[in-house]
This record gives C-alpha cells, structure tokens and sequence, in this order.
C-alpha cells in the first residue's frame, strides 16, 4: 500500500497503480479522455494533469500527468492548485477548437464525457479564431453512427478496436491535428464488439445507430437493472425505456462477469422487444380456426378448461425465466413436464450440469479467464455463442506480457508500453474446432475435426498428462501446455450437441487435477436460462413430450418454437395431434398458429425474473416498463390460469414468490432470494425505493394526448424496489446489483461508474448481483471419476455419400430473440455452408456460389473455409429458422438460381 | 600529419576530393578500428574507450554515448533474442544536412562506427533509419554496403570471429517526428510513428521490445577514430570542455553558406565571419537558430560564445545539430515565426493534445498578426500557449517543446515587432504590402 496526500488529505492506495486511478478510486473528481479502467494509461489527452511536489516544503511543484505517474507512498499532489487547473481548462479549450458545438443535436448530450468535463475544468469562453475542421463520415453499418467532427482524437476507439478486441477495420489515419478514426473504406464494422465503441468514446463520434433512429436523451430514459438475455453468460445491462420502446442497452458492470464490455449480440439483440412481429393479444382459435382477439377472460378460461384434462405435458424454455418454467412445472406436474430443450440438447446439457454439480471442478468467472495461463478451447466456437468469453481468453493470452512488463520494470497500467514491449508474446491458446474460428490467430496451434473426433483428440491429452506417450505434435503440446501452467482453463460447451466433447473435456480437467493442478473448467450453454436445468426437475424428454401430444395430449408450450428444436415432420404431428394446445410467447414463430389458444407473454424487459448462466449463477434482470396490450409475465398468465382451475400450488401474486418457490424445490440450493438481488421490499436507507426516471426526467409531455389530455397516473410497482417515477432514490446514494443507470453529480456519462465501485475496477458497492447456486467443492470427492463415463465414442456414420453435416453458430442470427431484433436482422448473414475448398471444388462451387439438398430447407451461400474437414459441412443454424440439422451425411448440388443475401433496410421500429 | 588527425570526420573526404569508398577508405586506415576493437577488445573495453572520450549524441540531444551504451544489458540475451544497433538518419530538422553530405561522402565511415558499436552492445542487427528523400545518399550507402559485405566487413564471422552483423537501409515513409527515436522505433516496426513512453527506455526495450541503441550518423561516424587513436586524443580535439571535432553549418544570407568540421567549442562569430565568409552586404544579422529550427534564438549578445553544449545552453537555447539558421534584418520575425510554428504543427504526430491542436492554433495566431489581423491580448494568448505547450513534460515528447523553443524566444528577443505588427495593423517589413 502506498499512502499519498491530494490537497493536504492523506488518502490509500495498493502499490502499482497509477495516480489518476488512485485518485478516482478515492471517488475524488479528476478529468481524464484517453484513460480507461480496463484499457490503462497512454497519456496521449494530457487532461488529467495535477501538481506534483518534491516534499513537503515544495511549493511551486511540477505538472504531471496522473495517468502516467506511479502511485508513490509519500507523494504530495494538488488536483486544485491554480497551475493546474488552469492547464486542465487549457487541454478543453484546445479540443474544442475543433470540437462542434452541436451538444443540442448530437446523440451525446447529456450523457457526453466531454461536456462532464467541459464543465468540470470551467473552460466556457472561445479564443480560437479559426475555421473548424470538418470530415466526411462513414457508413460502419447497422450498428454504429459515425460523426467524425466531433472527435477529440483521445484513440480509445482504436486502442479498444484494435489492441483489446482484436479487430483489424478500424484504425487511426492521419496525422497532425487531421486524425481521422474510421475504416479505410464505407463497410460494416466487422468486430462483434463494435458497440462498445458508442461507451468508449468519450464523445458523439461512435454512436448507437438503432438508438438514434428513435432517439431519447438519457435523462429521458426510464431504466433498470437488467440480464442480456442473448447468450449463457449473463452480462448485465442497463435497459432503457420510454414511450413502451426498449430504446437502447448499455452495459452494466458486473466484477466477475462483463465489467465494462458486451458483444453486440447483447447490445443490438433486443430489439425484438419492439418488434412488430410482437405477439401482443390474447387469441383463441375459434372452430373455423381463425383466432379471435380481444377477451382475456375467454382465453384464460379457455386456457384453464384445457388444463383440467387428463393428459396435459407442459414445454418449458432454456429461453424462458426461471419463473415462467417453475410456474408451468408446477402446473402441469413433473412426470408431464419437459425442459424443451432439443433432445440431443437435452443429453449434452444434462451432462454439462453432471460435471458443474459433481465434478467439483473450478468453474471460472468471465474475470477468472481473464487471469487463465494456458487456454485449451475444445469443440466451441465461443466467438459465436459467448463472445464476452472470447474477449475475455483474448485478454488471457496477454498475461505473459505483464510478466514481461514486470521483468522490465514497465507499470502495468502502462498500456502501451506493455504491448510493446511483450511484442508477438502471447499466453498459450489451444484450439480444436469444427471450423476456423476468429480467435485462431492469436492460438499457439489448432486442431481440425468433427465433434467425435475433437472428442478423441481431448482424451487422447487426458490420457497424455496421466502418462500415457502419444506421438500427435498437438497431443503433446496442450498436454505439455496444461501441466506447466498455473491456471490451466478448459473451455467447452453445449453447441456441437456432442456429449463426448464434454466428457473428454472433464477428463482433461480430472487428469490434471489427479496430477497436482487445479483446472478451470468453463461449459458454455446455448441460451441465457440453458443452466435452469439445475434447478428444475428432469422432466420428460421432448421427444416424449411431442409423441404424447401426437398422440392426442394437450399441451402447455412455453416461450418455444418447436420447430427450432425438432425435425419438423415431429412437430408437425404434434401439432396435428387431437390435443389442445396452449402456447405463450413473445414474438411470433412457426409454433404458434397452431395453437389454440395464444398468450402474449412479457418479455425480460417487462417483467422482472431471473436467469441461471454458465456458472450456474442465478441473476435478477428487472422489469424495465410495465407491458402494454394483454401482454404479461408467463408466469403470471400460468399462475392465473392455476387459480381459475383452483391450484392453489401454482399460483402466486408476486415474482418474488415464484422466485422463492423455485428456490426452494430442489433440494442442495441453499440461495436465498435476497441473496440473488435487492427484493421487492428493498429500500434505499429503509424508505426510499429506486428510480426508474432520472430526477431530470422531462415529465409531462403531450404524446398521450390523442388518447387523453390528462397526463396518465405513474403506474405503482408491486414487484420490484423501484418506482415507476422521478421519486425515490436516483443513483448516487449505491444500491449495488440495482443501480438503473450509471449517473452522479458531474459525472453524466457512463464514465460515472467509478462512483459506484469500492476502487477503480472494483467491485460494486453493495457488490454486484447474483448468486451461484453451485459452488465448487472445497474437497472434491477423489472417487468423483467413477459417476462420469469419459470414454468417447467413434463417430460411424456413413460418409461415403455426401458431405456429414456439423452445426455452425453465428453470433448474428443464430440466436432465435436477437435474430429478430431488426439491427441484427440487418447485420446477419443469408443462411450459409462452410465447407472446405477441395469439396466446394468437388461441387463446382465457389465462395458465393449458393448450394441447397433435400434435406435441408433452402439454399444457402457458399463460405470456403480451410479448417472445415474435408468431407465436412458446416451449416449455420437458425439464420433459415431451423436450428436442427440432419445426423447423416447429405448430399449438396449447385442451386443455379442463388442470390445472396443483400443487407436489408427494412426495419422494424415498434408502434410509439 | 594527416587530415584525419584533426578531422576525422570530413579529412579523408578533403583528401580524395570527393566521396570515400572502400578502396580509399582503406588506404586513409579505414577498418583498422573495427578490426581492432572486435579481434583485440571486449565488448566492455570499446565501451569504456567511447565513455572516455567523452563523445555525446550529435543528434542534439548530446547524451554521452558511452553511458548509452552502458545501458545495454551486456551479453546474450537470457533469452536468446536478438539485439538492436539501429543509426538515425531521418534528417528532417530545418537547416540541417550534415548527415546527408557524410553519408553521402563518407559512407564507410558510418558502417565501421556502427560495426564498433554492435560489436559493443552485441548487436546482430542493424538498420540505418535514412529520411524518406535521400535518395542519394542511400545510393551512396548501399553501394558501400556492397562493398563492405564483399570485403568481409559486414556479415558473418567478420575478422574470424563469431561477431556478424545483418546490416540494413529502412527508407522512412518522412515524418519529422521520425527523429525521435523511440518515434523511428515504431515506424521501423511498421507502427504509426508516435513516440513511445519511457520508461521504457530503448537500451531495455526498443526495437520489437528488444535492447536497442539509437544513435545519429555523425556520433558513429566519431567512433572509428576513437577506438584507433584513443579516447585521450578524441578528448583533445575540442576546444572546451566538450570533445571532439562538430560538423557546423550556416544558412541564411552570408556569403559562404555551408559546413566545416571544426573543433568543438569554436565560437559562433569564428564560425559566420571566418569560414561562412560574414554577412552578404546590406545585411545586418539580428538572430540565429544556433542547432535548427528546435532551438531558441541567440542574439548579438550571445555571438561570441564557443559553441558547444554546455555553453548554449547556458544561454538559454541549444546546440542542437550545431547547424544555424541566420535571421538577418531583411527578414520578419514574425513571420520567420509562423514560418517554423506552420512546419512543426504539420509535422506532430497528432498523438497527444497541447501538440495537436495547440500548435495549429499558434500558427494560426503568428498568421492572423502577420498579416495584420492580429488583436489586442492576442500575445497574451502565445505567451501563455507557449508556456502550456512547451515546458517538457506537458506534452507527450520533446516535439512540442522544441517547436516552442524559437517562438518563445523570438516573444522574448523580438516582441517589439510583434506588438508593431498589432499595434500597426500590418506588417512593417512588408511593402505595398507584399513582403
């Protein structure tokens, strides 16, 4: 620890920081651009100068720049002396010679880091004489908005861009005060994580292009705490309202997850919330088979007569709240209730709870990958189906440079010098996949193969760090690799369906723990509620579940579309079955006409609920806005048909209740619901509860007057601590998991988080939400191996017609919600193959060229790929609507008539 | 007695008459140094010779070059990567082309000195950093690395022993930051040429994040002849308390502009009066930058004072390259001003903010008073820019305090025309108001 004196007060602060982050961790005010607390220091703004004096009798001091200066116990600095002061107003008033003074139309108003310190530093009267130099701006895509006048060239784009995620289009030109940030050509920006510029720059620059198109000031936006719902992971979000439009989503800082970054499945994804596809009414088919809106009674009733029959199965949802799947468990019975995953989901999912519950293996934190020595990633292509990991193993593989750094006396902090010294050094990365993945280039080496044989080569490490002496070059290094690391982390998943991968990668993680390691071993599941497994029933396979209903059972259909998760020639006569059929959802799927009866439910931004992530963490997400129409909580539309049928057990008047019903059913879970997030009787200092609306909220406008002049009553919140107002408490006074959205006095920008934080990179105050419902063993069982079967089974389908198919994930479009949030919609590739040149030559295709088969629906678009095993075919789920794909081998012809899939401009922007 | 004897820079030039290659350079004792120092001395002796002779950087900064050397970690590396030898010749200060008429004339001269020091540091590689437009002088150097590699004098196993050096021209895409050595180190990596943070200081991490010594043409070009006839003689040749001979060079309206190799610490008046032949007539010389465009004004108090580092400095300015811009009383210092504020805010890397956009406004400012729209205060404003920008340390490195150096002693010396300038609404060097 070093201690240190701002202005005459001795402050704290742990040795090896910089002063700038020293200073902010003491929630003191300092100005700063080119910083960030994930990003370190460049000094290239120059704005965070203070006054640094030799001793205590130094009385004139020196200017230096706190984001380059050691934190140094003894150190005496001034934040407020005149000198500097007047530099920091001198550092805004050179940026806004440039700077266009269009604050009133700019998308950052309001919420610009900029302005913040603008004000902070006091610079208000312009000197400079001269004309203001102009650009002319890109097309980057749907995603981000590209205003290039306003940029004070602070480079946190590129350094965010380039050096922490990768990616290679965006760049800094120029030179001299002509600094350009932009692509080099009009063009999607292709990182998945480019939304995160819109946080990072510290201005109008990069701005969230949906967003804009129905713009809100941030002191306009109703908020709340929430979960993104677009992948396993749980990145918690800031979601924001108005006028019953999800407008926009930032991210929330949560310290063992995201911290500061999201993908922009996440960001982008949840548009589908407004989408016009929305299922808003209640509807009963009526006899002709044409649905009749209007009635919710008639269809709760209707609901509730089908339910009081025999034979009734209810499909869950890995999409679905915990709450919604507890209620309809609780309604239809376990023996009738199946989780809806896909069966071969289901088997592959199952085994991925086995090895989290009863493996005792250390299931690592988004952060703790972070910290990961040597990264083996077996058979998941985690770019695709959990991007905030993939960033995160990007960040493992720099940690040797730190131990470079320290060798060479450079500070951590001291970003560039840290990369630049630690050059092409990289932590080991290991990668066997079906398919190149996008984190193949920072990999030490990667192994090509279907799932079987990714299986095969996984326990062939096993048995190599148990002692076995295999002669594969790839075998021999990540085993290598493995045991001479510190913190060896395994990273897997639920995506190629093929339990092996997952067994052979427990046996890597059970060799190395039997030789003295203790692995990490991360399982990514396929949606945000796959891990709700572990705290529901096993319930009835969904092959079960559909023959029953073939065979003339009614159904309870949950948040699914069946379709995504079996042949459809199985749902078909499921569907066709003499049963009654019962289907909630949010936006409309293939599943729904033929139901008979419709209920509109809530998505997670209008109702509050939870997920289970990969970690088996149970989060809360909060109900943003109240839903319009007859929408509801599934839940609620479950627990109120329970109570038209006299089910008392099934029936509950708050979220929080479901919450703790589901809590409390299976046995081992000992989480509290006040341990998940601040309940509904939660109050800030024991009255006030949380506000939705910033205390600058605009009130009263005139957009119901069509309906009524009256201004409509602040609907009251029975469900969550916040209140559906101005009143209560705004951020400032900390509420840890709840904040709605990052503000303090000063500080209007997202830049505000360090107010929230015990320290710069910290944890929340209040701490950060959820809670693990599993947590590692301290001593796991030494007979653990036994429960687990990690042999691998030989792939033996038949290859010698065709091409055998593998499902590829896209992180735009592969996902069933965010694919029909129109941002996403536009984005996302036509529906596509993967396949290696030798066999597209084979076919006479070409990159481009469109193929289609029997087997499969529709034509899809040619894409060459070298790691694709020749005699392979990856095919991209979900961006036709199927996700299911043939088990056998198919056979591919050219489809001459192909068009690729233009980028659409249709969009779909909710009713207002 | 030779040339080379008091000019071991430019003798061997003078003595063949025109550009030295290896047969020449050989007959005037040329590789007798390098063959000296890597078949007859360690690695630490050659760097002790260079520290004793008190040889400091002639880029302008004048570190001792020993001590730099001293820097590197001696030996191989633990880990067994490589180390970096790399020659600034990115030229690009105004009035400064000593660099160019040695490689050019003496090629050899630098590849020996840069052989001497490779050895010294156990460097395998090598690049000359050369400014993007010399294309001459690159000729001339790569004909003499054809000629030295032939010889045996680059390459492998040189004088029979383990020691190589992979030599190399890098061609810079021309910025004038370039100069800046850990600026040349990213633009040699290929990377946007932006200074670097020190620490890390190049001797412990530079080229690639590997041990690198960064020293301009004329310091190696010194080398050879202090290994061959020793740190004492080297000492010897200067007249003050510095070593060695300087390349001077004088531009502006004298009557002989050029560059001479004199002992250093020759005065400034020795310099324009004896060897630039004075003043042209009609002209009276009010000013001169004494080592480029970098350095403060010195005026006619300052003439007689022997140029060498530690006297200019005292003088508040800086030998710098030791090659002076003249300002004679024709010329406006205003506009001299704006003239150097307009090249040094073209040539910011753009990197951080007092340099980027301050710089610009300056220009702008010297512009607007040049041309008689300057205002009341507008003074006030350089004067306080010129503080903000220029103390070192407020910027990211030393280019915007370099660029400071000439306006704010020409606010100092000259303030008189610029308050004219304002006060006038004009420019009074200016008629029918063109200059």
């Amino acid at each position: 620890m070093a201690t240190f004196t701002v202005d005459g007060k001795q402050y704290e602060a742990a040795s090896g920081t910089n002063l700038l982050q020293a200073i902010l961790s003491q929630s003191l005010d300092l100005p700063y651009f080119c910083w960030h607390p994930a990003m370190g220091s460049v000094g290239a703004c120059r704005q965070c100068a203070v006054i640094q004096y030799q001793d205590a009798e130094d009385e004139r001091g020196r200017l230096t720049m706190a984001c380059m200066t050691d934190v140094q116990d003894g150190m005496i600095v001034s934040v407020e002396a005149a000198h500097a002061k007047d530099f920091r107003a001198s550092v805004i008033e050179w940026l806004m010679e440039n700077h266009p003074h269009d604050c009133p139309v700019c998308e950052e108003g309001g919420e610009c880091h900029l302005q913040d310190m603008t004000v902070m530093t006091g610079h208000s009267v312009r000197r400079y004489r001269d004309k203001k130099r102009t650009w002319e701006n890109q097309d980057l895509g749907p995603f981000i908005g590209h205003e290039m006048n306003r940029c004070i060239t602070c480079y946190r784009c590129v350094r965010f861009y380039q050096d922490y995620a990768g990616g290679k289009d965006l760049g800094a030109f120029g030179s001299k005060s002509h600094m350009f940030f932009g692509r080099v050509e009009d063009g999607v920006l292709e990182s998945e994580f480019a939304g995160n510029l819109v946080e990072v720059c510290p201005t109008g620059v990069f701005t969230d292009k949906p967003f804009s198109q129905h713009y809100t000031r941030k002191w306009d936006l109703q908020s709340a705490a929430s979960v993104c719902p677009g992948c396993s992971v749980g990145c918690n979000t800031f979601a924001s309202e108005r006028y019953g439009v999800l407008k926009r989503l930032h991210n929330r800082y949560h310290n063992d997850l995201n911290k500061y970054f999201i993908c922009d499945r996440g960001r982008f994804g949840s548009h589908f919330v407004n989408s016009q596809q929305r299922v808003r009414h209640a509807a009963v088919k009526a006899n002709d088979g044409v649905f009749e809106y209007g009635d919710i009674n008639t269809a709760l009733n209707r609901a509730a007569e089908i339910l009081k029959r025999e034979d009734v199965v209810g499909i869950g949802s890995p999409r679905a709240s915990v709450e919604a799947n507890h209620a309809l468990r609780q309604l239809v019975g376990d023996e009738n209730f199946c989780r809806g995953l896909s069966d071969s989901e289901r088997i592959v999912t199952d085994q991925a709870c086995s090895i989290l519950m009863k493996g005792g293996f250390r299931v690592p934190t988004v952060t703790e990958v972070e910290s990961a020595d040597v990264v083996f990633v077996i058979g998941e292509d985690i770019s695709n189906t959990a991007p905030r990991i993939a960033l995160a193993i990007r960040q493992a593989t720099r940690n040797v440079s730190y131990e470079m750094a320290k060798t060479a006396n450079i500070p951590l902090w001291q970003d560039a010098g840290v990369r630049g010294h630690a050059q092409h050094h990289r932590n080991s990365l290991y990668i066997a996949s079906s398919n190149a993945t996008r984190l193949d280039e920072i990999a030490e080496m990667t192994f090509n193969a279907l799932s079987d044989g990714i299986a095969q080569i996984s326990s062939q490490i096993a048995s190599q760090i148990s002692g076995a002496s295999h002669e594969n070059e790839f075998v021999k290094s990540v085993a290598e690799a493995l045991l001479a690391a510190e913190r060896p982390l395994l990273v897997t998943g639920t995506s190629s369906r093929d339990p092996n991968v997952l067994n052979a990668s427990a046996a890597i993680a059970w060799a190395l723990r039997t030789n003295g390691k203790d692995p990490s071993l991360l399982i990514v599941g396929s949606e945000a509620n796959t891990f709700n497994a572990v705290v529901t029933c096993e319930g009835v396979t969904l092959g079960n579940a559909l023959s029953r209903m073939a065979d003339g059972a009614n159904a309870v259909i949950l948040e699914n579309d069946l379709y995504r998760r079996a042949p459809a020639a199985l749902v078909d006569s499921a569907l066709a079955g003499t049963g009654d059929v019962i289907a909630l959802d949010v936006v409309e799927n293939d599943t729904l006409p033929n139901a008979d009866v419709v209920l509109p439910a809530a998505s997670y931004a209008e109702q509050t609920g939870t997920f289970v992530n990969y970690e088996t963490r149970a989060q809360r997400f909060y109900q943003v806005f109240q839903p319009q129409d007859d929408v509801l909580p599934a839940w609620r539309w479950l627990s109120q048909i329970a109570s038209l049928s006299g089910r008392t057990d099934a029936s509950w008047t708050t979220v929080d209740e479901v919450t703790q019903s589901a809590l409390a059913a299976l046995p081992g879970i000992d989480a509290t619901l006040e341990e998940l997030a601040p309940t509904k009787d939660f109050r800030v200092e024991g009255e006030h509860r949380i506000a939705r609306q910033t205390h600058r909220y605009s009130g009263r406008t005139a957009m119901t007057a069509d309906v009524s002049v009256h201004e409509p009553k602040a609907p009251e919140d029975e469900e969550t601590p916040y209140s559906y107002s101005m009143e209560g408490q705004n951020p400032g006074d900390q509420t840890g998991s709840a904040i709605p959205y990052s503000w303090s006095p000063g500080w209007n920008s997202n830049q505000s988080l360090f107010k929230f934080q015990e320290e710069v990179n910290g944890d929340l105050l209040g701490q950060s939400g959820g809670k693990r419902l599993f947590d590692v063993p301290s001593e796991p069982d030494a007979e653990v191996d036994k429960e687990f079967d990690f042999s691998v089974m030989q792939d033996t389908r038949d290859t010698t017609d065709g091409l055998l198919p593998f499902s590829v994930h896209d992180v735009f479009g592969s996902d069933e919600l965010s694919a029909k949030s129109w941002p996403i919609a536009k984005r996302a590739k036509g529906p596509y193959v993967l396949v290696h040149p030798s066999d597209a030559s084979a076919l006479h295709a070409s990159a481009g060229s469109g193929i289609r088969s029997h087997a499969l629906v529709g034509s899809f678009e040619v894409v060459l790929d070298n790691r694709v095993q020749a005699g392979s075919i990856g095919i991209a789920v979900g961006l036709n609507g199927r996700v299911e794909i043939p088990e056998q081998s198919i056979e591919l012809v050219i489809d001459p008539d192909f068009k690729p899939r233009q980028l659409g401009d249709e969009r779909v922007i909710a009713k207002s | 007695m030779s040339l080379l004897d008091t000019k071991p820079l430019t003798g061997r030039v003078e003595e063949v008459g025109g550009p030295v290659f290896l047969a020449d350079y050989e007959a005037g004792g040329g590789y007798v140094a390098a063959k000296k120092a890597i078949t007859q001395m360690t690695p630490a002796e050659v760097i002790e010779e260079v520290k004793d002779s008190n040889l400091r950087g002639r880029g302008g900064a004048g570190f001792p070059t020993g001590t730099k050397w001293g820097f590197v970690p001696p030996g191989p590396s633990p880990d067994g990567g490589v180390k970096y030898l790399v020659c600034n010749g990115d030229e690009m200060e105004p009035g400064t082309f000593k660099d160019r008429w040695l490689i050019s004339n003496n090629p050899h001269s630098l590849i020996e000195g840069m052989l001497i020091g490779a050895y010294a540091i156990g460097a395998t590689k090598a690049y000359v950093f050369l400014r993007g437009e010399y294309f001459e002088p690159k000729a001339k150097l790569e004909e003499a690395i054809d000629e030295a590699k032939a010889a045996g004098y680059l390459g492998k196993g040189l004088f029979n022993t383990e020691f190589e050096l992979d030599f190399r021209i890098h061609s810079s895409g021309g910025r004038y930051i370039c100069g800046e050595e850990t600026a040349l180190l990213n633009a040699l990596e290929g990377k946007r040429a932006q200074p670097r943070n020190k620490p890390p200081f190049p001797p412990a991490s530079g080229a690639w994040g590997r041990p690198t010594i960064v020293n301009n043409v004329e310091t190696y070009c010194n080398v050879p002849s202090i290994i061959e006839k020793g740190a004492d003689w080297f000492r010897d040749l200067g007249l003050t308390e510095d070593a060695g001979t300087k390349i001077y060079g004088v531009s502006g309206r004298v009557n002989n502009p050029g560059l001479w190799e004199l002992p250093i610490g020759t005065t400034i008046r020795e310099i324009i009066e004896e060897h630039a032949g004075g003043m042209q007539d009609g002209y009276q010389l009010r000013g001169l930058l004494p080592g480029g465009a970098s350095t403060d004004f010195l005026v006619e108090e300052h003439f007689d004072l022997a140029m060498d580092y530690g006297t200019i400095q005292a003088a508040g300015s800086r030998m710098g390259t030791g090659t002076m811009i003249l300002m004679d009383d024709s010329i406006c210092p205003v506009d001299m001003s704006r003239n150097l504020q307009h090249f040094f805010a073209q040539e910011s890397c753009g990197f951080c903010t007092p340099c980027r956009e301050g710089l610009p406004w300056i220009e702008s400012l010297l512009l607007d008073i040049e041309e008689g729209r300057g205002q009341p205060g507008d003074l006030e404003v350089l004067d306080q820019n010129a503080q903000y920008i220029g103390a070192p340390g407020n910027t990211f490195c030393l280019h915007a305090t370099g660029a400071i150096e000439p306006l704010q002693s020409a606010l100092k010396y000259f303030r008189e025309d610029f308050e004219r300038h304002i006060t006038e609404g004009r420019c009074p060097y200016r008629t029918n108001g063109s200059a």
